[in-house]
């Protein structure tokens, strides 16, 4: 096992292991509208099934959330 | 610099003028600021009103709407007997009673591709306070466009994200190519909001802006900043502007405003 962080927390994850994979690992409800970033960098959605992970990377989802108020 | 305070606004802005970073200097520019607010709801709502009593000294609104019974649980800008008005009128007036040095400009209207590069155009700083992707969407490259910095938020249920864009930092397109479909995503017309929240987000944007205005500390730029009221967690990721932007890279694919399809459901019930 290896750890990589995703949100801000170590996660235990089998590698090998593609963005892909931890997006079905970390159950993301909407994973065809989740915004991934690997170290900080954005990742291109038809990548998410190629970018294999190392560890220790930093992976963050960034959900779309729309509320505000008015329109 | 002017620095013509009247006694009573020296009185009023007191508190700010204490304050060793802000001072009469901050309290200048801060009058000397022309923000525009888009959206008079949940977000707009405290937004304007922190705007208001702090002493910007032009805030436009923008809004097209009226103001609904079911606004009134987080909307805090419109109370009870502003039911049916408009939402612009209506913020005028709560505005107008907090500080009469504010000179509110009301645009009854929507933020369409067709006037926003007008309407951003005659702000210094742009404030996201809608709930719908199209309009965020519209807002972020009409501000990419003309160079505007602007304050972006979204709150959804018990969550919120904001981020701070200048000209040169990470844009909403940078995190987010394109909206999500309609209907795809929920609003807080279909999933909800706790109504504090919106205080919670607006609150931040509305700081954010006083903190531009001012030159005041570091702005959540190439940051967004999330939280979940339901923990308290709250958390800053860091956000890199890319190349692949299609708005602000180096090669756009964007080069005119779009009008994207919103969702029926938010068509009919704003807000």
């Amino acid at each position: 096992m290896a750890i990589i962080i995703v949100n801000g927390e170590d996660q235990e994850v089998q590698l090998p292991a593609t963005v892909a994979d931890i997006i079905k690992q970390n159950n993301v409800a909407q994973p065809e509208m989740v915004s991934v970033q690997v170290n900080e960098e954005f990742v291109d959605r038809d990548e998410f099934a190629t970018l294999q992970l190392q560890e220790g990377d930093e992976v963050d989802f960034l959900y779309f959330m729309g509320g505000g108020g008015t329109f | 610099m002017r620095f013509d305070f009247t006694e009573e606004e020296l009185n009023r802005y007191s508190r700010h003028i204490l304050l060793q970073d802000v001072g009469v200097e901050g309290q200048e520019k801060i009058r000397e600021g022309k923000v525009l607010v888009v959206g008079a709801g949940g977000l707009g709502a405290p937004v304007a009103m922190y705007l208001a009593a702090a002493g910007v000294g032009t805030i436009g609104i923008v809004d097209g709407d009226v103001v609904d019974l079911s606004n009134l649980q987080r909307q805090i800008i419109h109370t009870t007997p502003d039911v049916g008005k408009w939402k612009v009128e209506s913020a005028k007036e709560t505005i107008q009673a907090i500080n009469p040095h504010v000179k509110v400009e009301a645009h009854r209207e929507f933020l369409m591709a067709d006037n926003a590069l007008d309407l951003v155009g005659e702000y210094d700083f742009v404030v996201d306070g809608t709930d719908n992707f199209p309009v965020k969407f519209l807002i972020n490259d009409a501000c990419v466009m003309a160079g505007k910095p602007f304050s972006h938020g979204g709150i959804l249920r018990f969550e919120g994200q904001t981020f701070t864009h200048v000209p040169g930092s990470a844009c909403y397109r940078c995190m987010f190519k394109s909206p999500p479909p309609p209907g795809a995503v929920p609003t807080c017309s279909q999933a909800g909001v706790l109504g504090a929240i919106a205080g919670m987000l607006g609150t931040i944007q509305a700081a954010e802006t006083l903190k531009w205005l001012t030159g005041v500390g570091e702005l959540l730029t190439d940051k967004l900043l999330t939280f979940n009221a339901k923990t308290m967690d709250f958390r800053k990721i860091h956000v890199k502007k890319t190349d692949k932007c299609p708005i602000c890279g180096p090669n756009p694919s964007i080069t005119e405003l779009i009008d994207y399809e919103q969702a029926v459901c938010d068509l009919k019930n704003h807000g």
